[in-house]
């Protein structure tokens, strides 16, 4: 599954194991906008970090935290 | 205590209050009016010499009470928001409250059993200040082991011993925290900022991150504080430039390089400091070097402020600043027999640095929230098939810290694939049922079995 893919599930997973409705998955929404909580996203990125290895939050040399949904799947694109 | 050293004293000594405010989501005092007058209607003779509670749901009444309050009631417990109704009456019988100040927002405190609830409002009228001046004693509520939260006691002495008078040269800040003002964090915000020269702008309970952000932008706001994760989730809004502050300051939790990095990198004209504190220890110290962690030196000053030492593998402190002890809690001491409080943080020498490396017991903070394992393990443990289970903190980019879980099965046979699958739907669902939301494991590990120490009891890592 591409890294795309999995984000995108995993966001549609944490949503239904924490009754969040979230809006449509458009590259240029802002994240915290989506509906989901900060303990939803520590749940994502513990959970991406399982599935692809990755935890660019820690890692990447580039500090900028990613505010979109497009920039949050570049992020793990990048540190892939 | 001399009357100049109550709030309201300092303020009216002060020479610069004419543009400096307290703002809150909903409205704006000016400190000038404050200092001459009152938020409490009539009701600061009633109060004086008493044990009042603070349960206001809005922070600005909140901070408007405490500031008249000091010097006059004998006692204030600074209640946080959303504290259920069967700790709130824990509380208010431990500290032996004898009134409630509330505002509209406030429910349920007719339950408490204290006969005296007066309303407060967030408009200021003239009022006289009773005398006699009492020494307020500040009681402030910390998470506890399970059950109802420890009230932890404070003066405005060790509240304010860590703020030091600003340089006249500098222009009045305009102070902001992501902070609730009754945590110990934010309190510390609006005090700097009420004892040098500043302005505070007050956090909202219901504001999106950029929605407070936009808001502090229009407030101009110069120094602003927060918890790692509070920062992050600012950065993450999009709306993170909407603020131009010139210090910023992180406390509350583990402070990790990504984060320094990234506000350095976000704000370049911001100097960028992070602050150990807790309710119990006070604050321990700033570090404004840029660095994680913190300089070993500091350990070796005996003659500072604070004194500091790792013992056991946890950090003690001794200062002026600490609370003077716990109320209602039996004979449980605060400090040691030589003065220092045991904080609970775990620290890790290498070389000349100092690293925070997790809590004692095993306590996982997820996001400023604390998470004790055997309360979550008494609930996977409910579980038929489980034998025993330990939970533990698994680092999180996000709020710090996560919860996990290790489990042992009972029986001999191993289950199949599918019946573990089963048994670890079943046990999140016992989970989700009778725990708060950041204390449900985000993964569940199944083990062949759990070291135990000598004493009988699960060996927990420091994480």
């Amino acid at each position: 599954m591409s890294i795309r893919l999995t984000i995108t599930s995993e966001i549609g997973q944490v949503a239904v194991e924490q009754k969040k409705t979230i809006k449509p998955l458009d590259d240029n929404v802002v994240l915290l906008d989506l509906g989901l909580d900060s303990l939803c996203f520590a749940i994502l990125v513990a959970r991406l970090e399982d599935k692809l290895g990755l935890d660019p939050f820690t890692s990447a040399e580039d500090v900028y935290f990613p505010t979109t949904l497009g920039d949050f799947i570049k992020f793990y694109e990048d540190a892939a | 205590m001399q009357p100049e050293r109550t709030l309201r004293g300092l303020l009216r000594s002060a020479d610069d209050l004419a543009a400096r405010t307290i703002s809150g989501s909903a409205g704006r005092i000016s400190l000038r009016e404050l200092a001459a007058g009152t938020s409490l209607g009539g009701h600061l003779p009633a109060l004086s010499g008493r044990s009042v509670l603070l349960a206001m749901q809005d922070q600005l009444t909140a901070a408007l009470a405490l500031i008249e309050l000091d010097g006059i009631a004998s006692r204030m417990i600074l209640c946080p928001p959303g504290l259920p109704q069967d700790h709130l009456v824990a509380v208010a019988a431990a500290a032996e409250a004898e009134m409630i100040l509330r505002d509209a927002g406030t429910t349920g405190s007719e339950d408490l059993g204290i006969p005296h609830i007066l309303t407060a409002e967030t408009r200021i009228s003239p009022g006289d200040v009773p005398n006699p001046f009492h020494e307020t004693e500040w009681v402030l509520l910390t998470s506890g082991t399970t059950g109802p939260p420890k009230l932890v006691l404070h003066s405005l002495a060790s509240l304010t011993g860590a703020i030091k008078p600003s340089s006249r040269s500098e222009p009045h800040p305009i102070w902001a925290t992501f902070y609730d003002i009754r945590r110990y964090g934010g309190l510390q915000i609006l005090l700097r900022a009420l004892l040098n020269a500043g302005s505070m702008v007050l956090s909202g309970a219901d504001e999106t991150p950029a929605a407070h952000l936009a808001r502090l932008g229009g407030c101009g706001i110069t120094h602003i504080s927060g918890t790692p994760s509070h920062w992050r989730r600012a950065l993450m809004s999009g709306a993170a430039q909407k603020i131009a502050p010139r210090y910023i300051r992180l406390s509350g939790e583990i402070v990790d390089q990504a984060i320094l990095d990234n506000l350095r990198a976000t704000y370049p004209q911001a100097s960028v400091g992070h602050a150990y504190a807790s309710t119990e220890a006070g604050v321990g110290f700033d570090v404004n070097d840029g660095l994680e962690g913190f300089p070993a030196s500091y350990l070796e000053a005996p003659d500072a402020e604070v004194e500091m030492k790792i013992e056991d593998g946890s950090l003690r402190i001794r200062s002026q600043r600490t609370a003077s002890n716990f109320i209602g809690v039996g004979n449980i001491d605060l400090k040691g027999g030589d003065g220092f409080i045991d904080t609970g943080d775990i620290v890790e020498r290498r070389g000349d640095r100092c690293y925070f490396v997790g809590r004692r017991g095993g306590i996982v903070n997820v996001g400023g929230l604390k998470v004790h394992p055997e309360e979550v393990e008494s609930v996977i443990n409910a579980h038929p098939d489980v034998r025993m289970s330990l939970v533990s903190a698994r680092r999180n980019p996000i709020t710090g810290a996560i919860v996990v879980a290790d489990v042992v099965l009972a029986g001999k046979a191993e289950p199949d694939v599918a019946r573990r699958d089963a048994i670890k739907t079943e046990i999140l669902d016992i989970c989700r049922e009778s725990l708060a939301q950041h204390k449900v494991p985000v993964t569940i590990r199944f083990v062949p079995g759990l070291e135990v120490t000598a004493g009988g009891k699960l060996r927990r890592a420091h994480a």
